[in-house]
């Protein structure tokens, strides 16, 4: 008993002072953003690796979820004889969930991973010891070029996604399933709002900070060699992904 | 130049700096030895700044730096070069890229310039040839060489070496201390070794300080740690001329023991 305690006040602890660590190099790195010189080479090679490189497999996923998501909601409809919604129905879940959901969750995984293991490596071999002793600060360096690539080019990602996964959707329903391609149009526009499409939005902004620096607050602290290196990773794809659905419901019910 | 008064630091538990006092003179080559482990590097670590001590002070220039903000070290820094252990090249750069870093960082030079202080420092360490290679592509003596490169960009005053000839063969260590003892001398460069490789030591040393146990045990030219009575220096140089070093030598760990 007083060892399942100790166990979890060790457990509560660890996850306090992670979270702080975070926040603290969350505020520092909003800090050092404004402070020169300004990385901006650093700061578009970032956004290539995490925008454009991202784009294949943001593109694949989203494109297999609208066509996914025509199918079950067309079942679905169809048991009410509502198949006219369907249009309305992808749109909507696209925009609002999947989209900015979907697109973090791969992001996480192709870059925030990346992030984790490039800073871990270089934190284990000693490059940020050298940044720091030629008196080069590593947030400004390291964390700040990423930090905002991430929040720039999620939100992009996701306005690709939802594109993408739409017409997937249209794909399905119109081609394969035959709704009438003029009625799909329509109840999207009909059940799409502007807010539907902001809160998705808002949404990856978010997540892109929160995938970014949780990135590379693991890398930056990971020790223990290669296996360090390697429990940083994970420990940072693990924790974004989760981060990022807990942070979608609290979004969720927030923006409702 | 630079002056350690009374430092101790403990990492949990364990106390690796127990009351360390030693003054390092200026543009001379000094070192600092004892057993793996036993904090060296860690001190090194203190005199740039990476790590703070618990208690004491250290003096640079008269100035004690252990409560300066993250800033004012910024600035302090650039008087200082770093050598580390594994070299610790940015690997996502060519070899001509990590010397030309900390120009970058802080001159205002030309990119031709920066190329032609490149080119003099890399062909002073005789990489010239390997400017265009990554880090992954040189051996251990290369990245050795390369980091020295870096090191020496801004022209520092102050250069620590992290255990600079450690895991190269023999005729590797002795060039690369030779580079070391020629470059510390051309520039009249103050320098800090931290290094157990007694031979090399004794070559090239203007000063030495045995470490034991978070002190100085013993300190002097090479002339005088040859004589010194003190036991665990001793049997430390006599371990060295067997052939036999401490970090390898169980039998000198348990003779001393702890």
């Amino acid at each position: 008993m007083l060892n399942f305690l100790s166990y979890l006040g060790r457990v509560g602890l660890d996850f306090i002072s992670q979270a702080g660590g975070m926040a603290l190099l969350f505020l520092t790195t909003l800090v050092y953003t404004f402070r020169p010189p300004f990385r901006l080479r650093l700061f578009f090679k970032q956004m290539e690796f995490v925008g454009v490189n991202s784009l294949l497999v943001v593109v694949l996923t989203a494109l297999f979820s609208g066509m996914v998501m025509a199918f079950q909601g067309y079942h679905a409809l169809s048991k009410f004889g509502g198949e006219s919604l369907l249009g309305g129905l992808v749109a909507l879940s696209l925009v609002r969930e999947l989209g900015p959901v979907l697109t973090s969750l791969m992001v996480t995984a192709r870059a925030g991973s990346a992030m984790a293991a490039e800073l871990g490596s270089m934190r284990v071999t000693e490059q940020i010891d050298a940044l720091e002793v030629m008196a080069v600060n590593p947030v400004h360096y390291l964390v700040v070029p990423r930090f905002w690539a991430a929040v720039i080019m999620v939100p992009l990602l996701t306005i690709i996604a939802d594109l993408v996964g739409i017409a997937g959707g249209y794909l399905v329903g119109v081609m394969l399933l035959n709704v009438d391609a003029g009625i799909f149009i329509r109840k999207m526009q009909e059940m799409v709002e502007w807010l539907d499409l902001s809160s998705g939005i808002y949404k990856a902004f978010v997540f892109g900070g929160l995938l970014s620096i949780i990135g590379c607050y693991k890398g930056y602290n990971a020790s223990g060699g290669a296996e360090g290196v390697g429990r940083a990773t994970t420990e940072a794809v693990v924790i974004a992904s989760v981060s990022i659905l807990v942070g979608d419901y609290i979004l969720t019910s927030l923006l409702f | 130049m630079v002056k350690l008064v009374d430092l101790y630091k403990s990492f949990g538990e364990q106390t690796v700096l127990n009351g360390i006092n030693l003054e390092i003179p200026r543009g001379k080559l000094t070192f600092i030895m004892g057993r793996s482990g036993t904090g060296k590097s860690v001190l090194l670590k203190h005199i740039i700044g990476l790590l703070k001590p618990d208690r004491g002070q250290i003096l640079i220039d008269g100035q004690d730096v252990t409560h300066l903000s993250e800033k004012e070290w910024q600035r302090l820094r650039r008087k200082f070069g770093f050598l580390f252990q594994e070299g610790a090249l940015f690997d996502s750069m060519t070899v001509a890229e990590n010397v030309a870093f900390p120009l970058i960082e802080h001159t205002k030079l030309s990119k031709k310039e920066i190329q032609r202080k490149v080119e003099e420092k890399l062909s002073q360490v005789g990489l010239l040839e390997a400017r265009n290679k990554y880090p992954a592509e040189l051996s251990g003596g290369m990245k050795k060489r390369a980091a020295l490169a870096r090191a020496l960009a801004l022209e520092p005053e102050i250069i620590l070496f992290d255990e600079p000839t450690t895991g190269l063969d023999p005729m590797l260590q002795v060039a690369t201390m030779k580079l070391i003892r020629k470059t510390q001398q051309q520039y009249g460069l103050t320098g800090v070794v931290v290094t157990h490789d007694v031979p090399i030591a004794l070559m090239a040393a203007d000063y030495i300080a045995f470490l034991n146990e978070g002190r100085v045990v013993a300190e002097g030219t090479p002339e005088e740690i040859k004589k010194s009575e003190h036991p665990f220096v001793r049997e430390f140089l006599k371990s060295a001329f067997e052939g036999c070093y401490p970090e390898e030598g169980r039998d000198v760990q348990e003779k001393h023991g702890d």
